[in-house]
């Protein structure tokens, strides 16, 4: 029987990057250029930055210092929710500056 | 007009025995919200807590002396998958509650890693759970929930936590990392509870 | 399972197989073609979404491989053993066959055409496929070190050899061998490390940018040498395909 082929070692997440198709058709704009200031140890990166874990319930975005959660992305049947509660702020680039 | 991408099947079987939107898969796929912890026998512990903070703790040896159970069950994601006649190893929940004084009727399973969820207790009581070890008869991999994780084949498979550290009893509810996230509060697979709103 | 299109939102596009061609003997390259696409910048990628006759569906991304333009795009795929996804798109997918794409997306890994600053191109195993992309594009001076197991594994043989000999020695490709190695070989197959890198990049206080791309464990270790051979860390972007599975 085969049961997994992901090894321990093999570390599985991809980065923020990969949030760009899901976000974008919920938000219209590319949000994975936007910054996110990680609420517990308080480091800006943007979200291309972050470590996504993809294969999951929901799309899970976690601070590459201190590996706690800045994002949740959940798709339900009738809505989409984001879950910012790791995040104090999420900043954007304006078009055009 | 939905595209249809000829000669694409994927993973998925087909089956009677399923839960309402799920296929049946013989892969064990790993769904991991964060990276896998990595827990050294020597430091690992199990707790459960009361609702007045009594605490029980048992170090592995303490825990794999205890009696175990064999049991073989259908597991079923929400992500749609569900996998037919898993065999795993553990300790019954009953066993660990054997000698606990308690009024509480919720239960959050605290994870290594971080990773909650919560659980109405009479739905891990009476053999309806486990916390296993084993799987298919070698120890339980850390990319599955080793060196422990609950076992609660009745729910959905996000309630069965991997990487299980602690049983906190509550009397009131306390939703968990899915349940806080859109989840169902209580995930039965065949009454399709994915959803908060389902 | 189909999904009503968010107003405004990035929405599912129909996409048809153009063409295919082999890239190595578990790998290809597939053409598509897009109604209404309007090209992509350099390290972007699309979204492939696969339904079955019952409407089962299945999402992966894949980077862009081809260089920007309209209409046509291409991604290059490698095969995962027991993939979903992957074994369909190299092993079964021709021409005139329908998928669904969304995109180009993302604005981070990307190699805008107006930046002047030299490029080094980082790319293990089907990582590469973005990097030349911004090969395929490059106006600025650009370095490719491409790391695979063996000669047979490497994708783009014959356009990253073109690219090389073009007359304005603009591109540079450097490859490393991990288990086996071409016969007459200067060094033996080994793991990327920071000799080989140190030997390909600039010099560290160089104004140069440096993407990195492939597998998540290769990933995590070329981005930890580049820092230590004194990349600024602000200079480097990364691209992680997940588990190498290898
Ligand atoms: C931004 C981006 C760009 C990419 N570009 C390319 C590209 O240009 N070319 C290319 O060949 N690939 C690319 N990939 C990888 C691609 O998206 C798929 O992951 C790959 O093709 C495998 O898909 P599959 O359906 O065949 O395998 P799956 O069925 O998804 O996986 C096979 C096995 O690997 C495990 N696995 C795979 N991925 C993960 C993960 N992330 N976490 C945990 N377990 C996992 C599965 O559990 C399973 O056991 C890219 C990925 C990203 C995020
Ligand atoms: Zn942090």
């Amino acid at each position: 029987m085969s049961t997994t082929n992901v090894g321990a070692d093999d570390p599985s997440w991809v980065d923020g990057n990969a949030l760009a198709g899901p976000l974008g058709e919920l938000m219209g704009t590319d949000l994975t250029v936007a910054e996110l200031t990680c609420a517990n140890c308080r480091t800006t990166r943007p979200l291309a930055a972050m470590r996504v874990f993809d294969r999951a319930p929901g799309l899970v975005a976690r601070c590459p210092g201190c590996e706690d959660v800045v994002m949740r992305l959940v798709r339900t049947t009738e809505r989409a929710l984001i879950d910012l509660r790791g995040s104090l702020v999420v900043s954007f680039p304006l078009p055009n500056a | 007009m939905a595209v249809i991408t000829r000669g694409f099947g994927g993973r998925r079987r087909d089956d009677t025995d399923l839960p309402p939107g799920q296929y049946r898969t013989d892969d064990f796929p790993v769904l991991s919200a964060g990276p896998t912890p990595r827990i050294g026998l020597d430091k690992w512990e199990l707790a459960v807590v009361t609702e007045i903070g009594e605490r029980s703790t048992w170090s592995w040896t303490e825990f794999t002396a205890l009696p175990a159970d064999e049991t073989t069950v259908d597991i079923h994601c929400v992500t749609h998958w569900s996998k037919f006649g898993t065999r795993w190893r553990g300790v019954s929940v009953d066993t660990l509650l054997a000698d606990v004084e308690t009024s509480a009727e919720y239960v959050v399973a605290h994870c290594y890693g971080g990773y909650t969820t919560n659980i109405p207790l009479e739905d891990l009581i009476d053999g309806q759970a486990w916390v296993a070890y084993e799987f298919d008869g070698e120890p339980l991999a850390p990319v599955h929930g080793g060196p422990a994780r609950l076992l609660v084949p009745h729910l959905y498979f996000w309630k069965s936590a991997k990487w299980l550290r602690a049983l906190e009893l509550r009397l009131d509810d306390e939703p968990g990392f899915w349940e806080t996230a859109g989840y169902h509060n209580y995930g039965d697979p065949w009454r399709e509870q994915r959803y908060r709103a389902d | 399972m189909a999904r009503a299109a968010i107003p405004g939102g990035l929405t599912w596009r129909p996409a048809t197989v153009a063409a295919t061609r082999a890239e190595t003997a578990t790998a290809r390259t597939l053409v598509l073609d897009v109604d209404g696409w309007t090209g992509h910048l350099p390290g972007q990628h699309v979204d492939i979404r696969l339904t079955a006759p019952d409407g089962y569906t299945a999402e992966r991304s894949y980077s862009i491989s081809s260089a920007p333009g309209p209409g046509r795009l291409e991604v290059t795929v490698q095969t995962v053993i027991d993939g979903e996804v992957s074994p369909y798109l190299v092993d079964v997918a021709g021409p005139g066959d329908q998928l669904e794409i969304r995109g180009p997306l993302g604005g981070w890994f990307v190699r805008r055409p107006a930046d002047p600053r030299p490029a080094l191109l980082i790319g293990g195993g089907s990582g590469v496929a973005p990097l030349v992309s911004m090969v395929r594009a490059a106006t600025a001076p650009t370095r490719l070190l491409y790391s695979t197991r063996s000669p047979s594994d490497a994708l783009f043989r014959a356009d990253l050899a073109a690219a090389e000999a073009a007359d304005d020695a603009r591109v540079a490709v450097t490859h490393v061998y991990t288990r086996v190695a071409p016969p007459g070989w200067p060094t033996p197959p080994r793991r990327l490390d920071a000799d080989a890198l140190a030997r390909v990049a600039w010099p560290h206080d160089a104004d140069v940018v440096a993407f990195v791309c492939g597998p998540t464990a290769f990933v995590e270790t070329v981005a930890d040498l580049l820092v230590d051979i004194g990349h600024n860390p602000a200079n480097i972007r990364t691209e992680r395909f997940g588990p190498s599975r290898g």
